[in-house]
């Protein structure tokens, strides 16, 4: 109220008024929060399209959008038998064609059966479909090799991303000293980081290591937790495994490790295991924290909380723009459980076409339906084929002088490291920029791929990473790590 | 009596022992270290050392285990050199849990002889601990005790020991030893425990009281009812701000009707078939039919492979490709731009140009949103900042949909209410307004005002004339408004017209047009199309700064994208069939008929709640709910006051439990002190809705009798 004289001097003189929501009026939360993966580098990148759309010369044809774990925008193609049932599902005037599989049209009227009204307009539960919920909860049994699971545990989400930030949002309490902290790993993904400086939660950095592959240290966990203490109250530890973006895949003894630390240090765990299908390196296994957790028996069993965390959008369905996910959570506080479903409610529901995808999904076509052979040729192509780009990328980068890669053992990214020049940090420096910023912008406009730089990841000081997809095509992915590997050399030249 | 408890102490020893190290040391250099026996018989005597420097002094409650607080913080953040022998101890242990990194059978076995080791020595060290600090403990303990320390020094030894064959016959020898051993200290340490000894003797600890005694039922896994520890997330140590969200519509209510389904599917016996959910605006759950035309597109989108079919129009196939063509791939699969498809934005924008006449919209001002609650929740969670009396204050209505209260609690904004004048069909009226920003003025700073249009739950369409009333007070009071006009397609009145606040801001000049910031909201979930399912929706800002957008985006970009067939619903909303496309009969034929059968609901229920004594209905102007106001009988009230329940939810639950009809009370939205009412929607089939009337007519005079 004090400034509005001065704004209206100034509306005086300019013929506008002083706008209410201003960057200095603005919730700072919200200032403070930061998402690399579709940070300035992506402007630029968008830019750039248009610019060759327009027809400005550039030194390249297009630009390759390596900076996100988007396979189909990558050109895979999605799941047949995925893509059917949603098409019946959506026009039910369908299944009367003959053009589509029995077990599709059976399972498209399961889902249509279990919705309001029949219809994928109609709301759903806040929690989700209560059929999709059970079959959730089926497929976690499967996967943890008989493990019970609660469809009860089990809720919907708008993508995992929605999942992970009520969470998160219900664990944020205090003020002060008692502010929540929560673990989070360097690199990390950055809606951790995000999420937590628009709650203003305190973010604890632990490191992975890189000299193992990015393992995670328990002593390291430790170290975090023990310095945090002094500012803030550490209550949640959040582990992405597969790792994004470091791809390293877990062992079982880690996993324990984990739990016995955050059972130990009263931490509220957060399994991101979004990746749980993208497992390629050899002698490495996709063990879920839920399995891990069950089978080390009381107390860890029946006292440690945990939520983890799964979504369509990756895996070798890779449906991202359908939004669906799930979190399950286990030993959850029954009260708290229903302060989550209130939480979940204000947003009414999950986006319904999502979660009947997530339904195919966890419960896909069994040997004796007429669409397995099918499914299974596409998933078994599309999963083969990671492998094999996860290997090559990491080959390749490991050749350039200069950039070494950890092996990529899961997930959709390598995140290599890259040694830059004195001259180039300066030269950053007087840019206002960060190093492996200012690399991965001159990568852009000078190549047109665009990866997004490890700052915006985190990083230990002095070391540079950038993180790339290795969802191109085999061949185009081929082509772009030599490009990148040469535009690298060059790059080292020019600054010594 | 004890040392007063510095921060962030460790106070217990952790079951998988890990390495402390100091603050900025970086990677412990302690296994190198370690792996010299010396070193480690150094570490051993330590510790020895330190024990017996404490047994004087130390505190008679003091425990090995928390015993290790001061001591075993030194070690592990701080600076107490005191705590250097247990920090080594910790190290040897830890040592033990990597050698569980190996492979093959050896690995198994050592993984399990390092399992119990760690809790050997975990209920050694207790049983040690009380020998060396109980005064007057003597006997079994204190024969324990050397056993005891024995334990650990081969456990040490086992990794230090280099050769596997020596190392791995060691390992059989413990193995036999240790059953024994584990089993005598387990004995000892639980009949501690049950004692109410050790862990749960009460002391200034605090926290590490439960935390220890879970250790204990963990190692001895004996489980003392008063041991099971309190969980991390609960009710009192959860978000506060979350708690103190309410949501009506999803409420009590809601849960209420779903147990009573679940009863009737298990065939208990009630006065009625089925549940009727009359709580939210569900319209396919009620049975109407999704639009032809919006199916067709978005199955096409969905599945392209039909793009072949000759089953399917040319215009949907158009529009089909249009969208795909504008997705990343061509697939629905990928995600969009955080703001949304590009194309899908300019068509929302022509949308609007068109419905406001021609006044012109720029699709960069364009958000598709994951419904419209998405882009409410994120325009509002901008626009909180301050704190105390600078607080940002939220204008809204009441009776408001209770999506504003909710996400105002969540952002720990202050509500100010603003009443809706029930006498005048629910109008909005300029000098309640001022009242209410006057009023607020004293504790929090009114920013925000906002307008539903045609309103939730009331119904009302606004005239222009109240529209610019609104809009000439925002700029006043320099109002940031917020126009939720989900509605625009649902108004019956013949003598009400839908205005959208965007085209009279631009009527009424530059000086309002280039000032007042404006975001309006629309959605699928509503309208003729109620693709609620579906998620789309987007809202369009007027005058934002633009940082702001930038701001926007970002906070958008965080959640990836909204889902992209939501989008692609959106679209074909904003996109319809136009007069000569082949499918446009169908299409005009459907949207005429699901409008025209929501008129003549609205009539029908405005009548027939009129009809009954007690009960007011506004007419229905517009939206999809009836808010009539009831009136409640003294005795009935003084019935849900001792039920502790607010007097309408009360005669909701009893219409619930009655007649299986699920409407939301009105203190759910908000209403004036000693007023009643509920919001039900008019969306079942008119035969139904009829009979649903009855039904609740029925109700109402007998609830009257009852309670006269």
């Amino acid at each position: 109220m004090a400034s509005s004289t001065g704004d209206q001097s100034q509306a005086v003189r300019n013929g506008l008024r002083a706008k209410v929501l201003t960057l200095h009026s603005m919730n700072p939360r919200v200032r403070r929060v930061e998402y690399a993966v579709r940070g300035p580098i992506v402007q630029r990148a968008l830019e750039l399209e248009q610019e060759l759309r327009q027809g400005v010369k550039k030194p390249f044809t297009e630009v390759i959008r390596a900076n996100i774990g988007d396979a189909q925008a990558m050109g895979q193609k999605p799941i047949t038998f995925l893509r059917q049932v949603l098409a019946l599902c959506v026009n039910p005037d369908l299944l009367t064609s003959p053009s589509f599989p029995d077990d599709a049209k059976k399972r498209a009227e399961r889902i249509l059966q279990a919705c309001g009204g029949h219809s994928l307009g109609a709301y759903s539960v806040s929690s989700g479909i209560q059929v999709i919920r059970e079959d959730v909860a089926q497929y976690i049994e499967r996967r943890d090799g008989g493990i019970p699971a609660d469809p009860n545990n089990v809720f919907l989400s708008t993508g995992a991303s929605d999942a992970i930030v009520t969470v998160l949002k219900l664990l944020v309490a205090g003020e002060g000293h008692t502010r929540t902290g929560v673990l989070i790993p360097i690199p990390q993904y950055p809606l951790y980081s995000a999420t937590l400086a628009e709650l203003g939660a305190v973010q604890v950095d632990y490191y992975l290591d890189e000299e193992r592959a990015w393992a995670l240290d328990v002593s390291e966990l430790h170290r975090a937790l023990c310095q945090a203490r002094g500012h803030c109250h550490p209550r949640a530890l959040c582990v992405i495994n597969p790792g994004n973006p470091t791809g390293q895949v877990q062992t079982r003894e880690c996993i324990e490790a984990v739990i016995r630390f955050a059972f130990e240090e009263r931490l509220f765990l957060l399994a991101d295991e979004v990746y749980q299908d993208n497992v390629y390196a050899a002698g490495s296994q996709f063990h879920s924290f839920k399995k891990v957790l069950m089978e080390m028996g009381p107390p860890y069993a029946r006292q440690q909380e945990l939520a983890s965390f799964h979504s369509t959008s990756k895996g070798y369905m890779g449906e991202c723009g359908f939004r669906g996910g799930y979190v399950e959570v286990v030993n959850m506080d029954a009260a708290v459980q229903q302060q989550m479903l209130k939480l979940m409610s204000v947003r009414l529901c999950p986006p319904v076409p999502g979660q009947a995808l997530l339904d195919l999904v966890v419960s896909p076509p069994a040997p004796t339906d007429p669409s397995f052979a099918q499914f299974q040729a596409e998933r078994q192509a599309v999963l083969a084929e990671l492998a094999a780009k996860a290997k090559l990328t990491e080959q390749v980068f490991n050749k350039a002088p200069g950039i070494s890669c950890n092996p990529v053992q899961g997930a959709m990214y390598s995140f290599p490291r890259v040694q830059l020049p004195p001259r180039a940090v300066e030269r950053a420096q007087e840019l206002g920029l960060a190093p492996d910023m200012f690399f991965c912008l001159r990568l852009l406009e000078e190549t047109g791929i665009c990866v997004v730089p490890g700052s915006g990841f985190g990083q230990r000081e002095g070391t540079y990473h950038f993180r790339m997809t290795i969802l191109p095509p085999l061949e185009k992915l081929r082509l772009l790590l030599e490009k990148l590997s040469r535009f690298h050399a060059k790059f080292t030249l020019e600054y010594s | 009596m004890s040392p007063p408890r510095p921060r962030h102490v460790r106070t217990s020893t952790p079951a998988y022992c890990p390495v402390p190290v100091r603050p900025g040391a970086g990677r412990c250099g302690i296994c190198s270290s370690i792996r010299s026996p010396q070193l480690f018989r150094s570490g051993q005597e330590n510790y020895r050392a330190q024990e017996a420097a404490r047994r004087p002094g130390a505190a008679p409650t003091a425990v090995g285990v928390r015993a290790q607080g001061p001591g075993g913080a030194g070690a592990g953040c701080g600076d107490a050199a005191a705590g250097a022998g247990a920090g080594k101890l910790l190290q040897a242990c830890e040592l033990t849990r990597r050698s569980e990194g190996l492979p093959g059978a050896t690995g198994t076995l050592h993984a399990y002889l390092g399992r119990s080791l760690c809790e050997t020595r975990l209920g050694a060290r207790w049983c040690f601990s009380r020998a060396v600090e109980g005064p007057g403990r003597r006997g079994t303990e204190a024969r324990l005790a050397p056993l005891a320390e024995r334990a650990f020094g081969w456990a040490c030894v086992w990794d230090c020991c280099p050769p596997r064959a020596v190392r791995d016959v060691f390992i059989l020898f413990l193995f036999l030893c240790q059953g024994f051993l584990r089993k005598r200290a387990m004995q000892r340490a639980a009949a501690l425990v049950r004692r109410g000894c050790g862990p749960r003797t009460p002391s200034s600890w605090g926290r590490s009281q439960s935390s220890a005694a879970a250790e204990a039922s963990a190692v001895l896994k004996v489980r003392p009812e008063r041991s099971r520890r309190e969980r991390i997330l609960t009710l009192e140590s959860m978000n506060p701000q979350v708690k103190a969200v309410e949501y009506a519509v999803r409420g009590p209510i809601v849960l209420k009707a779903g147990e009573i389904e679940l009863e009737l599917q298990r065939g208990i016996k009630k006065p009625f078939t089925e549940v009727i959910r009359a709580n939210i605006g569900d319209a396919q759950a009620m049975g109407q039919q999704p639009i032809t035309f919006l199916r067709q597109v978005m199955a096409l989108c969905t599945y392209p492979n039909l793009l072949d079919s000759p089953s399917f129009p040319e215009d949907a196939k158009k529009r089909a490709r249009r969208i795909l063509q504008a997705c990343g791939g061509h697939s629905l699969g990928s995600y969009s731009a955080s703001q949304g498809v590009n194309c899908i934005r300019e068509d929302v924008a022509a949308y609007i140009t068109r419905r406001d006449g021609g006044v012109p919209a720029d699709p960069d001002n364009i958000y598709l949103t994951t419904g419209a609650s998405d882009g409410i929740s994120t325009i509002l969670k901008i626009l909180v900042s301050g704190g105390g009396k600078s607080r940002t204050g939220v204008m809204i209505p009441i009776p408001q949909y209770p999506l504003y209260s909710a996400v105002i609690s969540e952002l720990d904004a202050i509500q100010v209410n603003y009443y809706l004048d029930e006498e005048n069909c629910w109008a909005l009226n300029v000098n309640e307004l001022r009242r209410a920003v006057q009023e607020a003025k004293d504790h929090c700073d009114p920013k925000v005002l906002c307008i539903i249009n045609p309103g939730n739950p009331t119904g009302q369409v606004q005239s222009r004339k109240c529209i610019e009333d609104v809009i000439h007070f925002a700029w006043e009071e320099k109002l940031f408004l917020l126009a939720d006009e989900v509605y625009q397609d649902n108004v019956y009145s013949p003598d009400c017209r839908f205005h959208s606040f965007k085209k009279v801001l631009y009527e009424m000049g530059p000086e309002y047009s280039s000032n007042v910031e404006l975001a309006s909201f629309h959605s699928t979930s509503k309208g003729y199309m109620g693709e609620c399912g579906y998620r789309g929706g987007y809202m369009e800002v007027i005058n934002l700064h633009p940082e702001i957008k930038g701001q926007l985006v970002k906070l958008l970009s965080v959640r990836l994208c909204p889902p992209v067939s939501g989008q692609a619903a959106m679209d074909i909303v904003v996109n319809p069939p136009v007069a000569g496309e082949e499918s446009f009969e169908q299409f005009s034929r459907e949207k005429e008929s699901v409008l025209g059968n929501l008129a003549k609901k609205a009539k029908l229920t405005e009548d027939l709640f009129n009809q009954v004594p007690g009960i007011h209905c506004s007419p229905l102007q517009g939206a999809m709910y009836a808010f009539p106001r009831i009136f409640i009988p003294v005795k009935a009230v003084e019935a849900a006051q001792a039920h502790q329940m607010a007097p309408d939810m009360f005669y909701c639950m009893k219409l619930l439990e009655e007649t299986g009809i699920c409407v939301v009370p009105g203190s759910g939205f908000g209403q004036r002190e000693g007023t009643y009412h509920f919001r039900m929607t008019i969306l079942p089939p008119v035969e139904k809705l009829k009979t649903v009337l009855q039904k609740v007519k029925d109700f109402h005079i007998n609830f009257l009798e009852k309670y006269a």
